[in-house]
């Protein structure tokens, strides 16, 4: 709670960012995201399109899990439906991706929807489950898709990387043009997501999480509600894969499999759950934990000879760590954290 | 209080129709008669189990009676899914509040228009203009109420850390703010001091008198109940066993002898 000012009307009073400390960060924030891909070679610029990408997949978990409280196991198969989407437009039809990124988002918006149909009657855990079928269903598809046509993985051509005829490799190295491509995705999907929660559908969404009874009785048609929010939780899976299919130009299904569920409900929890800025910590934590430990490992190959081979351990083993010493110490997660730091400095040179 | 006798005179807005409902060998209401009135204040008391709660889940449409009928406005209600009622301009409190503990007083309150707004996920999302606009009329209304129960103070308070007394006020904001015709609240003095008891049993006769809401109110207070009631029906053991005025239910020897009678015995003894 900040106090001390005063809103004159309503519409100011409901703003998303009402304090000049807030719109001072976000400035800040915005300055950096500027001139970072100027500075930045093209490992950090991997790495942040990355980070963006895996950010707006997780804002998409966090609305059906976080905000709307159904659990879902089952995100890898959406990020799969968009990849494949815009990959076989890319690939059959010669799409350029500014048509097969929203095409390929609204399919998987509808598939998601579809998928969310059990949640008519499965709560919990038991949705989880019939969640973890339609992951396995998609990869199924995926890998035995004599009617797709798809072998182990798909190439898509350079070609389809234009916007509006405009290929994009005449605007400069593929990592530079798709941190604006990615970071502008991401900058809008906050936006959406941030508008949709201070809204009627939004409200309605945490509503079903919070007590699904009394949302009920105050008039949400709850069905049609968690349909939606499959929906629109799926919708941002599917742009983030299309994204990923575009920016890799390359897709194979083990990029998609239960595992990557498990580390986007990971981004999510670490990050804060049903929080849009916690779902980026939650991704950059989650892109970055497993990179840096393999520069460590690198810069100490010297000293300690056979480091590389065990890197893939030590790197599941932080994960799990993360994992397990977040829900023991922070379980609000990475938001949380952050929360108490400013508020630290709020009261600061008066704090304690 | 004031239309106490003419309103027999108009048709019901409610009709309970010999209603029954079991569950398994439990039979929680059986043969419930009796009608509703607009604009009155309707007690429903009873001794604990007589079904009083359940008859309410009934009107909401969380239960589903195995026989008789629910009409309200003369449409039979039972079979609707709860949010399809409340559309019709049926709201409710509940017994154990079920607020909706990690959000806002404002947010709860804006929640109970959620029936008279159209805005979805894509103009939600996109937000200015439509959306907006949306918002700041409905902000508006639940501003009336907010005003009228005097928790201006706790608008912006996450309603999980507020205490008991005021969730209960939130809870009845939330109710308000649908803009009910048919207002079911199931206690919601229960577990109140004397003071916010009487706060509470004010709101209730503000909203009655001057929005002419018909107001359902399950009370165990007999002194609230008299006093604030137009009519009230006794339950007991799933059987509505008085129907009438505060005056005619106080004298009646069946109640007498099996819910008031019993309260003086405890209270003088
Ligand atoms: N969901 C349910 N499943 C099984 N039995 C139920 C259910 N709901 C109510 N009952 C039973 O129906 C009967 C009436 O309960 P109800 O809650 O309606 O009573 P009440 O009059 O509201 O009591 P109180 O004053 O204690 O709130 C009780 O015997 C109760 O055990
Ligand atoms: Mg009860």
């Amino acid at each position: 709670m900040q106090s001390g000012t005063f809103h004159t009307s309503y519409a100011s009073d409901m703003a998303l960012r009402p304090y000049w400390p807030q719109r001072v960060r976000i400035a800040i924030v915005l300055i950096a995201v500027l001139i970072f891909p100027w500075f930045a070679d093209r490992y950090w610029l991997n790495l942040a399109n990355t980070i963006a990408i895996a950010a707006i997949g997780a804002i998409g978990l966090n609305i059906l899990v976080g905000y709307t409280g159904q659990i879902s196991i089952g995100h890898g198969g959406f990020l799969a439906v968009g990849a494949y989407t815009a990959g076989l437009l890319a690939v059959r039809l010669d799409m350029p991706m500014w048509i097969t990124i929203p095409v390929a988002s609204l399919f998987t918006a509808l598939v998601g929807a579809f998928f969310g149909l059990p949640s008519a009657r499965l709560k919990g855990l038991y949705l989880a489950i019939a969640t973890l079928a339609s992951q396995e269903i998609i990869i199924w598809l995926l890998t035995h898709g004599k009617l797709l046509g798809i072998g182990e993985s798909l190439s898509l051509p350079p070609a389809t990387n234009n916007l509006f005829g405009v290929p994009l490799n005449a605007l400069g190295n593929n990592d530079f043009v798709f941190y604006w491509i990615t970071v502008g995705f991401l900058a809008l999907t906050v936006i959406f997501v941030s508008n949709l929660f201070r809204s009627r559908a939004g409200r309605a969404f945490v509503a079903i999480r919070d007590q699904d009874i009394a949302a009920q009785v105050i008039g949400v048609d709850i069905f049609r509600y968690k349909l939606l929010a499959f929906a629109t939780s799926s919708f941002f899976a599917g742009l983030a894969g299309a994204l990923t299919a575009h920016y890799r130009g390359i897709i194979s299904w083990e990029r998609f499999t239960i595992d990557t569920s498990i580390l986007y409900l990971a981004m999510i929890i670490i990050g804060g759950l049903g929080s849009v800025s916690g779902s980026i910590y939650g991704a950059a934590f989650m892109v970055l934990l497993p990179a840096m430990l393999a520069n460590l490992a690198r810069s100490v190959s010297g000293v300690v000879p056979d480091i590389n081979s065990y890197l893939p351990f030590i790197q599941q083993g932080a994960f799990g760590l993360a994992i397990i010493l977040f829900l023991i110490f922070e379980p609000e997660g990475i938001v949380k954290m952050w929360r108490n730091v400013k508020d630290y400095f709020r009261l600061w040179p008066f704090s304690y | 209080m004031a239309n106490g006798n003419g309103a027999s005179l108009s048709p019901p807005q409610l009709e309970i129709d010999s209603v029954s409902l079991d569950f398994g060998g439990v039979r929680a209401l059986s043969n419930v008669c009796f009608n509703i009135y607009p604009g009155t204040i309707q007690a429903i008391i009873g001794p604990n189990g007589a079904g009083k709660t359940s008859l309410l889940n009934c009107i909401s449409g969380l239960y589903r009676p195995q026989h008789g009928a629910i009409r309200f406005e003369g449409r039979n209600i039972i079979g609707m899914a709860p949010h399809a009622i409340a559309r019709l301009g049926i709201a409710r409190s509940f017994q154990n509040i079920e607020l909706f503990r990690h959000m806002t007083v404002l947010d709860n309150l804006m929640l109970g228009r959620h029936i008279h707004m159209r805005s979805g996920v894509l103009s939600g999302g996109l937000y200015w203009g439509r959306a907006q606009r949306e918002e700041i009329a409905h902000r508006e209304v639940v501003e009336q109420v907010i005003d009228l129960l005097e928790i201006q103070s706790i608008r912006k308070k996450t309603v999980g850390t507020l205490p008991y007394g005021l969730q209960k006020r939130v809870e009845l904001g939330r109710a308000l703010a649908m803009s009910p015709r048919l207002l079911l609240l199931d206690e919601p003095m229960a577990g109140m001091n004397s003071e916010e008891k009487e706060d509470m049993a004010r709101f209730i006769l503000d909203v009655n008198e001057e929005r002419g809401t018909t107001i359902v109110l399950i009370e165990h207070d007999m002194g609230v109940v008299m006093d604030i009631s137009d009519r009230v029906a006794v339950l007991e053991f799933g059987q509505l066993i008085a129907d009438g005025t505060p005056e005619e239910v106080r004298t009646d020897p069946k109640v007498i002898d099996a819910y008031l009678g019993r309260e003086h015995a405890i209270r003088q003894g």
